[in-house]
């Protein structure tokens, strides 16, 4: 792994230094939530230290600075996607609020009974349900485009589904219990061919590789903060703007309105039309930080560095014959998805948990996933740019002598 | 290398967890009641044999981790030749043992099934034990619908 600065990068998130049950922690459960570098933690302390108000409201010089700094956030968010305007970018509270804003506004106004929206069959819940719900209100019909035993979408049988009445595809662009990476350029495009949006599910994918919103000419694309070493709370909408503009609003109330008076209110402009009330200022803005500091480092490294670590983990998960890899992807992110043979993913997660290694055991938000390879739960061990080959190492002796316990 | 998980996962865990007693369908069960707990997946159904109002056959089906597994497997056991009172009355301590206050719990009581009193100490694994038991309560009280552990 050349010129990666991993020692480096470990030291930035001081949780690594943690101990667990007296072990070093190995942290391996990155898909449900990521670690905090240290100056994304010092930038909440700082806004709250020196530049903490309420945004786009007061003239006195602190709210000037929040509104500054909140702002600037926008700003970085639209050069990291490479959105063609920070009017695309709308701020949320995590990606499964992008979904559902996307369903209640544009899905509200646009579908209609009989319409279809397509997904695939490997979706988190947090792009299912939404879909599930505004079927139910509509009359719309969800449709799931299958995928095979490797966890790969069928791409024949997505294009088959698309036909006049499809008004949306919402596909995720990594899947969190599968690592599956999506064909979407191939997706986008023939979807793009017969008139119908595109949204995808960046939520895994963000961490992980270079997004460009305009290289991929996706409509919408949705993502979390936390996911991305930034804190819980803040979330991203990348829309196309003229898709925005004829969205009606999501939520009222403050900051999203140009005029009100009982008769009427009209609405404020992209992007604050989408953000009603006082928003998650400190995360914002720390989610900023956490956006300058993933580019100090290059997401192309990182992107490469991970894949030698999955690489690594998979040849190694491989050498147990009582392990089962649940999504072997071509195209995959740095997600290892596994069984063990008569062992629960739930005594798998509190054995290696003693031995101070965080995975996650259960199903992902992704029942459907559990129902295609007939198991109730997986374990999952999920890699970060801070994760090394040694605590590989750890998690598979921890693996091997726990099926020594279970004999 | 487990050493600390020795009081979560004593053998007779791990015995129950490979070899499940009562692990049958009754055919013509007079309760028949699902358990489920979401957050993990685990399923169970429970059939449960009465006469009067003793419990003279009790059995199961379904897949778990080790400590679901073998908390309903010893359930199973116990609960046979038992009346539904005191059937209810094990629930509680039960129930006492794995969440409740240290000074309310009654070992002695709960004979084998002391054997689960150390998932008190993690309490992401609570439900796990305590799911065979909110089923066999469904049961007892004949209500129909699958019970969940959410």
């Amino acid at each position: 792994m050349t010129n990666f600065p991993i020692e480096k990068i470990r030291a930035d998130f001081p949780i690594l230094a943690e101990k667990i049950r007296n072990k070093p922690l190995v942290y391996l459960d990155n898909a449900a939530s990521s670690q905090k570098p240290q100056v994304v933690i010092d930038s909440l302390v700082h806004v709250y230290t020196h530049e903490y108000a309420n945004i786009h409201r007061g003239v006195h010089t602190l709210s000037v600075r929040a509104t500054d700094k909140y702002e600037g956030a926008r700003e970085k968010v639209k050069d990291f996607i490479n959105a063609a305007s920070s009017k695309e970018i709308i701020f949320v509270r995590g990606a499964t609020e992008a979904i559902n804003l996307v369903a209640q506004t544009f899905g509200k106004a646009t579908i209609k009974a009989g319409d279809e929206i397509i997904i695939t069959a490997m979706e988190h819940h947090s792009n299912i349900v939404p879909w599930q719900m505004l079927c139910a209100e509509t009359g719309a019909v969800l449709k799931v485009a299958a995928m095979n035993l490797q966890g790969e979408l069928i791409y024949a049988e997505f294009e088959a589904l698309l036909n006049t009445k499809t008004k949306l595809v919402a596909i995720t662009h990594m899947s969190n219990a599968l690592g599956t990476i999506n064909p979407v350029e191939r997706i986008i495009a023939a979807a793009h061919a017969q008139n119908i949006p595109v949204l995808l599910d960046g939520a895994q994918a963000i961490p992980h590789m270079t997004v460009d919103v305009q290289a991929l000419d996706c409509d919408f694309y949705v993502f979390s903060g936390h996911k991305l070493y930034a804190p819980s709370g803040i979330g991203i909408l990348y829309g196309k703007q003229a898709l925005l503009e004829a969205m009606p609003p999501y939520q009222g109330g403050g900051d999203m309105i140009k005029t009100v008076s009982f008769d009427k209110s009209t609405y404020a402009g992209l992007p604050h039309k989408f953000e009603a009330g006082t928003p998650s200022i400190a995360d914002t803005i720390a989610l900023g930080a956490a956006i300058d500091y993933l580019q100090s480092i290059g997401m192309d490294a990182i992107a490469a560095y991970e894949a030698e670590l999955l690489a690594y983990a998979t040849e190694q998960a491989r050498k147990i014959p009582q392990l089962r890899i649940i999504g072997e992807a071509a195209e995959k992110g740095a997600i290892l998805s596994f069984a063990l043979d008569k062992i629960h993913p739930h005594d798998i997660g509190t054995m290696l948990d003693s031995l101070g290694i965080a995975i996650r055991a259960g199903h992902h938000c992704a029942m459907p996933v559990m129902d295609f390879y007939g198991v109730p739960a997986t374990a999952r061990a999920s890699f970060a740019m801070y994760n090394t080959k040694e605590e590989i190492d750890v998690l598979m002796q921890g693996i091997k002598s726990l099926i020594e316990v279970f004999g | 290398m487990f050493d600390d998980l020795r009081e979560l996962y004593q053998e007779v865990i791990f015995d129950h967890n490979r070899n499940p007693r009562n692990f049958r369908i009754i055919e013509q069960a007079d309760r028949t009641v699902e358990g489920f707990n979401p957050l993990c997946g685990d399923r169970l159904t429970l059939y449960l044999t009465l006469t009067g109002d003793v419990i003279t056959d009790a059995s199961f089906q379904g897949s778990g981790c080790a400590i679901s597994t073998a908390s309903v497997s010893l359930m199973t056991d116990i609960v046979k030749g038992k009346t539904i009172t005191d059937a209810e009355r094990l629930f509680k301590q039960f129930h006492e043992m794995t969440t409740g206050k240290e000074e309310h719990i009654n070992l002695e009581a709960l004979g084998k099934l002391a054997v689960l009193a150390g998932v008190r100490e993690y309490p992401a694994r609570v439900k796990c034990a305590t799911l065979a038991w909110h089923t066999l309560d469904a049961a007892l009280k004949n209500e129909a619908q699958a019970i969940s552990t959410e």
